[in-house]
Parts: C-alpha cells; structure tokens; sequence
C-alpha cells in the first residue's frame, strides 16, 4: 500500500501539487438477509483502490482507481492535479490548511470474533431461527432479519510525512417483524431499525444481541399496535428510549455541528445550520444537564465514529459539543478549523471508501449519562408517553423544525408504564426541545448505537455513525402532529 | 449550453473498459466456474462532478471503478460474490466465494433457472459529447454562475457531473445482454440573506443541461422570496413544480411490486381496480419513454414491458419479477432486482400522463394557495395510508388573487399521497425531473387542493 501511496505523491509533486494525501483502501463486505424462512440477500464483495487529494493552483482536486498498476495511479495523481488546475479557474483564494503533525502509525479495533471466518451457515441459521420465531406469532405477515459485516483496511498517507495503517472491523445484525390488519401496517424492530445494532466490534456482537430470545415478544408487540390506543395530540411530556435519542441526537445536534454545513459548503444537497459561528459558547443548546462530546477515541467505545486517525492524517479527539447546556464546539477539518478561531482541526474528516472524498462527518455524537435510574425516572413521571425505536424522522435543511415517530409508545401514569399508544409522533424546534430536557439516565442505561447510513455529500457517501444516550425525558412537547388530520 | 472542448484533459471520459473487454472478463469467469450455472454482471464507469460553494470551486472530483459481480446457482442454491480486480486470482477467488455461500444455504424452493438468450429493444442513451466533457468545461460553466451570483450580490452552491458507464450481464445458458449510458446533471442553489431558489437538471446528453439558465430561474426565486413571511399551518391548495410532484410520487413505486402486495406491505393491498386516485391520473412504467433513462432489461435480463399502472384513477397492474409472477401467476414483466434479493421488483421508469397546463396557469386560477419549488427529507409515517412528511425548501411561496405574492416560511407537510392524487386540479406537461429523493422520473406539475401543511419552520 505504501508504494501505491509513494507513487502517487511522487507524481502530484512531479505534476505541480503543493500537498497531496492518498487513502488505499481494501473494503470487504458481507451482507446477509432472511425473509419469511428464506435466504434474502446473500453476497461478498470486495473492493480495493486508491484516492488522490492534492492541492495544486491552490485549489483542491481529486481522482480515484482501482488500476492499481504504477502506470495507474501515477496517470490518477495526474489527473487529480489537471483536476485541481481546473478548479481554480473558478477559485477565490488559495486553500490553506491547519498545521498537523506527521503520524505514523498502526492501529486495529479490538475484536474476538472475526465475522468472516464464522461460517455462512451459523449466521444464516441464527437469523433463520429468529425468523421462525417471529412467524411463529399470529398475525404477523413479514418477518425479517440481517446480518452485515465490513473490514476495512486503510493507509493514509501524506506529503507531510504521515503513513497510517488503520484496520476496522464492524459487525451489525437486526430483526424486523411486519403486521398488516385491517388498513393498518404495523412493525417492530429489534434491537433497533435501521437494521439492528451496529458497532466496531467482531461476530461476538451478534451473539451478545439475543435475536431469537427477543423475536417473539416483537412479534407479538407488532400485532398488539393494531388494537392499541393511538397517539393523543397536544403538548406532553415525553421519555425517549435510547436509541431514538440516539437519532434525535444525531439529525438535531450531530448535523447541525458540521462546519462545512455552518459554512455553507452543503448548500445545495445537505443544508445548512442553524448555528452560525457567532453562537458558539453563547447560545444555549440546551437545559443544564444537557452535556454533549464528539468522540472518535475507542475510549468512547467501540462505536462506528470510532477511529486512531480520522481520513485526514489528525488523530482522534474529545471535543465537548454541548457543556452544561452551552453550545461549545463545532465538527472541523484542517481546511475549516481556522473559521473558528481554532489552530487545529477536530478531526472528523472521513470517507465511505478509496474512491470519495473525506469530508466532515459526525464521529461519535453522545449525550453523556445523567444520574437517574431508569424505574426511578418512570415512578417520577407523573403523565407521559414513552417512545421507543424509530419509525420516521425528518428535519428541515438547516436543522430547526424537525418531526419524529416511533414503532411504539407506552402510556406513563402516575409513575407506571400503562397501556400501549401506537403511531406515537413528537416534532418541535431544536433548541426548546433540548432546553426541556430534564431528566436523563445513568451509564447502567446508556448505549453506544450504530448509525449506518448516514448519508452526505456529491457524490453522496454513507457513513456510520456513533450516538451514545440513555432514556430520556422532554417536557412540554407536541405530540401526534404527524397523524393529525 | 455546455460544450465539451478540451478532450485532451483529464475527467470523465468514457467507460474505461469496452465492450469487449468485459465480455473477455466474463469468458474468463465462466471458463473457471463449476457451478451448475452461473451469471456475470460487469460495470466500467467512469464519472466526475464539479462541486461548488460561496462561489468558488471547493471539491471537484473523478473517478473510475470496476464491479465484477459473479452469481452461482449450486444444487438449487443461488449467492453473489463482487470485485474489482481481474487478474486471474482475483476472478477464480469471486467465482469460488460465489459457489461456496450457495452450497451452504438452505435450498431456495422459489429459484428458478436462468434465462435463456432474448432479444432486446435498442435504447441510445449514449452521448459522445457527454463521456468527453472536461474538468474544464465544468469549471468554465460554474465559474460563469458564480460570477452571475456574485453580480447578483447572491452566492451560489451547486454541483455540475458528468459520467458513462458500460455494462453487461451474461449468463451461462447463453443470456447476454449489454448497455451503454451516460449522465450529466446540474444542480445550483442560490442565496440570499433571508432566501433561497433552487433548479436542477438531468439528462444522459449533457448538451440539454443549461446551467447559466437554471442558475438564472434559481437566481429569481431567491430574489423573489427575500423577507420571508410566516403563515399558519393548514390545509392549502398547493401548486407543486414537478421536481416536488417527483419527489413525492416516488415514494409509491415500490407499492407496484407484485413482492409488495404479496407481502401485505404495499399501500395497495385490496386497492388494485378500485378508484383511488383521480380521474386525471394516469401512469405508466416505461423504460422506452424518450425521456427515460437505464437498461432495456432487469437484473436477471428479462427485457422490461411497458406497464400501465395505473388507468385514469384505478391502479390496474403491477410488476413481475420472474419467481414473483409464478407466485402470483403472473407473466415477468422486466422489472426483477439482481437475485438474489429480498424485496422482488419495482418499477424504475415512471411516466405520468401529464396535462397541459403551465405553472403560470395554476397560480393565474388560484385564488389563495402556496407554490412549491422542491421538497426536502422526506419520509414515509403511514405506509398503507401513503402518509408522507417533509419540508419545502429553496422558495416557497403565498399565491393570492392569482399571482405569486412573496415568500413565506419554509412548511412541514403531513400528506396522504393516495388522498393527493385525488385531489389533484391541474397537470402540467410530464417533464423529466430530478429531485433528491427520488431517482428521475417523466412527471408533470400539479395544482393540488387541501394539502396539508401541520408545521412551520424559523426560517
């Protein structure tokens, strides 16, 4: 990988580039889905090439291959300086880029369990056996399951002396059952949508879910949403589990942090944000107890923002996002740090495979633990609704107005988890619904959840995501707009 | 018009690989498979994009990749294995991870044998002139708009790509199959202070995308939007332009799969003849429409048919995948996913039937409503009431007494796609359009009453 990489960098310099970095990339993939007692989805692939960032002109270009002959990669490094030159024909000042020192180093995620060498067949009868499960229920008429698993191995290299060797082995595996009754679909994940929980972890993920140990109860959660009571509307309080915080973290806070979005950089596809630069450390995100890290360090956990070195050659970080509800930090990149007054970037500059460019992206976005004890908060609740697992989400382009829904809710009565609420929906403004915020439970409650398909960028890129929470709880917000008439 | 000049640069150039080529490839793959049978799919692309912001260039990006993509069916069993690699070791290392995940899966009792040799309709969808366009050419245009923003005292974002892509798909019983296409888009957003306009363009010739002229329409909408006003939610007759009808409508393809409603997930389940939409709306699956793009034929190769799927209001037909028409003992219609996969078929070339009716004309007859320009992070909350949720975006605006009266605040919308096209009052001719959440389809613009706007944004 370092002779592509020395090939490269040879021929930018040679061509008139002023800095270049290379990501090799070797990205392996194995996807696994079940359907109604039948094999869905069943595929490997693998993929390996080279992408090629330089500066040159003073203005940025990139080109990608997978012709990983010398012949190849030097004709990519040329084209990605022609590429440059172009760009700066429409260019209003030269790039120029935050100091970082020259790494290197190798790095592995910890894992036990090398996904790729547990056989096929264990992973297919695993989910095969959660499907039967899940069909073994009345009522419900689609049951599903998916196994997905990504090792990617990476060097980075710069002309700024850095060479990094990263390799990350990610696992995620989910079940799904489906009800249809009457004019109504109903369903139910576990342990999430979004299929299931992912992390940078080994197959010994899959086996800590306990997917066929909880196929029948969302099977039968699935078909007992059709006789549930519906969502009220109106303003209430609501308790949000995980991993829905988990999203409501990320489309809420994770996004509207990025500073090329603040900058403007996304304003044609992603949007923009809400938080201007004149914000931060002034405006108040949220209520006290509010207290929100970016945090790509494993010492976070094993999340899918987990790294040693983000895809720009800077080594992991902390920042403090949110600190005692205090907006206190942006996602930045070498190119973006000096906006803010910063000397270096954050480093959150990240790339789906060889053949993107990184660009900013959340690391791991988390809501540190509170201090409640989850059966404590629930006797404390006085009249609410619990909502759990996403259903739908969405949000305006500049990250204010957003609505959610939930596969299911729980009535909470005078400190007791009643009845079931089905279509549960809450929306407001991001701002006053992080300022309701006043209770949020302790580590015992807390999960670090996988997002993995996060999607950004022209062209776009998928990336995973880290988003730690515990059950939570919101007061004085609206409910049930997304099915009012 | 953008032309392409300088093809001696750098950029997107045509597929890497010929035609020839890939098929050398996939000789090579059926002569090292002992599968019982096999299939190959091969795609050479290559493609770039020009992105901009704050008017300057500030990525700008190409490249070129290879997907070998190997299907073996053993003992009645069938997997996938993909590279991007075609030395020797490589190409033996897929055919054998191919064969080695189907021998360790259940018998498939639903798979079918691979098809034999068809015959194809003959699409053009590749433009030399589209493959040559240069880093250059791209730039030139986009410096143009910036310039025309900075004028403006206005900023200018967008992207400006082009690319062509070569593929093929062979199987062992004699199948083969092959398309060539290219693809260019424009996409500007222009800004303001307090607003915004967008317009975007898309086409495999790429001498039909005219950036200065949507940058210029996008420019408008900025401009005619500053100060934006808030209004209370409601119920308003909405006039939608098509890349807002496109994004919406997009939503129901899937609900066309025969796998769908065989699965009860379909908003069709127990609706097929029955009158749900209005009179006016008729739609089609036509992968031969002019203004259509993609491959004459599935991911098994079986040629796409002209669907009509829905007939002045009725939904009437759906779509086949060959292993769902025998399940639903159905004739295959051309629209199966490469296999194997779990969700069928769906149809990927919508035409509506459209009208005659311009934008203008809507706004002329509408007495209190709001013109749409695009719609943003859509997402479905009831899939059988087809209840979809989402923003407007990049200039949104009152009508009143017939005439567009200003900007207004961006809307959450809470919508029933079904109950929206049953109230639709107007169609504008089906263009091609091109959104963000949808794939581009041929549809019109619509004047649409009681559309239900719950929620208003700060900005």
């Amino acid at each position: 990988m370092q002779q592509l990489a020395n090939w490269a960098m040879e021929t930018a310099k040679r061509r008139g580039a002023t800095y270049s970095d290379v990501r090799v990339m070797d990205v392996r993939l194995r996807d696994i889905s079940t359907k109604n007692g039948e094999v869905g989805a069943l595929a490997e692939s693998q993929s390996l090439g080279i992408g090629i960032r330089v500066i040159a002109s003073g203005a940025w270009g990139f080109a990608s291959t997978d012709r990983l002959t010398r012949e190849g990669v030097e004709a990519c490094a040329a084209e990605a300086v022609a590429i440059a030159k172009a760009s700066a024909l429409a260019k209003l000042e030269n790039v120029a880029l935050a100091p970082e020192h020259a790494h290197v180093d190798t790095w592995q995620n910890p894992f036990l369990k090398d996904p790729f060498r547990i056989p096929v067949e264990r992973q297919m009868d695993l989910l095969l056996a959660a499907d039967k499960e899940m069909r073994r229920v009345k009522g419900v008429t689609v049951a599903e399951g998916s196994m997905s698993f990504r090792r990617i191995e990476q060097l980075f290299a710069s002309t700024a002396g850095s060479s990094i060797h990263q390799i990350k082995m990610q696992s995620g595996a989910g079940i799904v059952a489906t009800s249809f009754a009457g004019t109504e679909i109903q369903k139910r994940s576990y342990p999430n949508s979004f299929g299931g929980q992912h992390m940078l972890q080994g197959y010994e993920l899959v086996e800590s879910l306990d997917l066929v140990g909880n196929a029948a109860r969302i099977a039968e959660e699935a078909v007992a949403l059709h006789s549930a009571a519906q969502c009220p509307e109106g303003q209430r309080t609501i308790i949000l589990g995980s991993s829905q915080l988990g999203l409501q973290i990320h489309e809420s806070i994770g996004h509207p942090i990025e500073l090329d979005r603040v900058l403007g950089m996304e304003a044609n596809f992603a949007g923009m944000s809400f938080l201007t630069v004149d914000k931060l450390r002034k405006l108040k995100y949220g209520s006290d107890i509010v207290n929100v890290v970016a945090d790509a360090r494993l010492a976070h956990g094993p999340g899918l923002g987990t790294f040693a070195y983000d895809d720009e050659g800077v080594a992991a970080q902390c920042t403090p996002i949110i600190t005692s509800g205090l907006f206190t930090g942006y996602l930045s990149n070498r190119e973006t740090a000096a906006a803010i007054g910063e000397k270096r970037s954050n480093g959150t500059m990240r790339c789906e495979s060889w053949n993107r460019l990184p660009i900013i992206r959340m690391t791991n976005i988390s809501l540190n633990p509170g201090t409640w004890k989850y059966d404590d908060l629930i006797a404390d609740t006085d009249d609410a609704i619990l909502m759990e697992t996403n259903r739908s989400w969405s949000i305006d382009d500049r990250r204010y107005h957003f609505q959610f829904s939930t596969e299911i809710g729980w009535e909470i009565k005078g400190g007791k988890k009643t009845r079931m609420i089905k279509n549960p929906s809450y929306s407001g403004i991001t701002t006053e619904f992080w300022n309701s915020c006043d209770a949020i439970c302790s580590r015992d409650h807390w999960t670090l959840w996988g997002t993995p398909n996060c999607g950004k960028g022209q062209p776009m890129q998928t990336m995973g995501t880290g988003h730690g929470a515990a059950p939570t709880r919101f007061r004085n917000v609206k409910v049930g707009v997304a099915f009012a008439k | 018009m953008t032309r392409a000049t300088n093809k001696k640069s750098s950029g997107a150039k045509g597929a890497r690989f010929t035609a020839a080529e890939l098929e050398r490839i996939g000789a090579r793959i059926f002569k090292l498979s002992r599968a019982d049978e096999t299939e190959v799919e091969i795609t050479s692309e290559s493609s770039a994009l020009t992105r901009f912001a704050n008017n300057t260039i500030h990525q700008n990006v190409a490249e070129g990749t290879l997907s070998i993509s190997v299907r073996a069916v053993v003992d009645g069993r069938t997997a996938r294995a993909s590279t991007n690699k075609t030395d020797e070791e490589s190409l033996r290392r897929v055919v054998e991870a191919a064969a080695s995940l189907a021998r360790n899966e259940p018998e498939n009792p639903h798979l079918l044998p691979m098809l034999r040799a068809q015959k194809y309709q003959k699409v053009a969808r590749f433009f030399p002139v589209t493959a040559a366009a240069t880093p250059q050419d791209r730039a030139r245009a986009v410096a143009r708009v910036c310039k025309m923003a900075e004028k403006n005292k206005q900023t200018a974002a967008g992207i400006f790509s082009s690319g062509s892509a070569q593929s093929m798909l062979a199987n062992s019983k004699g199948l083969f199959a092959r398309h060539e296409q290219t693809r260019a888009e424009f996409s500007v957003t222009i800004l303001e202070e307090n607003s915004s306009g967008w317009a975007k363009s898309n086409s495999p010739d790429i001498r039909v995308i005219h950036p200065d002229a949507l940058a210029e329409s996008a420019s408008r909408k900025a401009a005619a939007s500053r100060q934006p006003r808030e209004l209370p939610p409601g119920h308003y007759t909405a006039i939608l332009e098509p890349p807002a009808v496109l994004d919406l409508v997009g939503f129901l393809f899937y609900d066309f799969a025969g796998t769908a409603v065989l699965d009860k997930r379909s908003c069709l389940t127990g609706r097929m003849e029955k009158k749900i939409f209005g009179e006016n709306i008729t739609i089609w699956d036509d992968a031969y429409h002019p203004l259509q793009s993609g491959a004459p034929y599935d991911g098994e190769g079986v040629p796409r048919q002209k669907v009509l799927l829905v007939d002045r209001g009725a939904p009437k037909n759906l779509v086949y995948a060959r292993s769902t028409a025998k399940k639903m003992k159905a004739k295959p219609t051309g629209h199966g996913f490469s296999l194997p996969n779990e969700y069928g078929e769906a149809p990927m070339n919508l035409v509506f039937a459209g009208g005659d009716r311009s934008v203008d004309e809507m706004v002329r007859s509408t007495e209190r409503g709001i013109l749409v320009t695009r719609l943003w992070y859509i997402r479905e909350v009831d899939p059988y009431e087809k209840v979809l949720t989402g923003m407007t975006r990049d200039g949104t605006f009152l009508v009143e007494n017939g005439r567009v009266a200003g900007g207004i605040r961006n809307f959450r919308f809470n919508q029933s796609i079904i109950e929206m096209l049953a109230h639709v009052e107007m169609l504008g001719p089906a263009v091609r359009a091109a959104g963000e959440e949808s794939f581009e389809m041929v549809v019109p613009a619509m004047k649409v009453r009681d559309f239900h706007f719950s929620e208003v944004t700060k900005f």
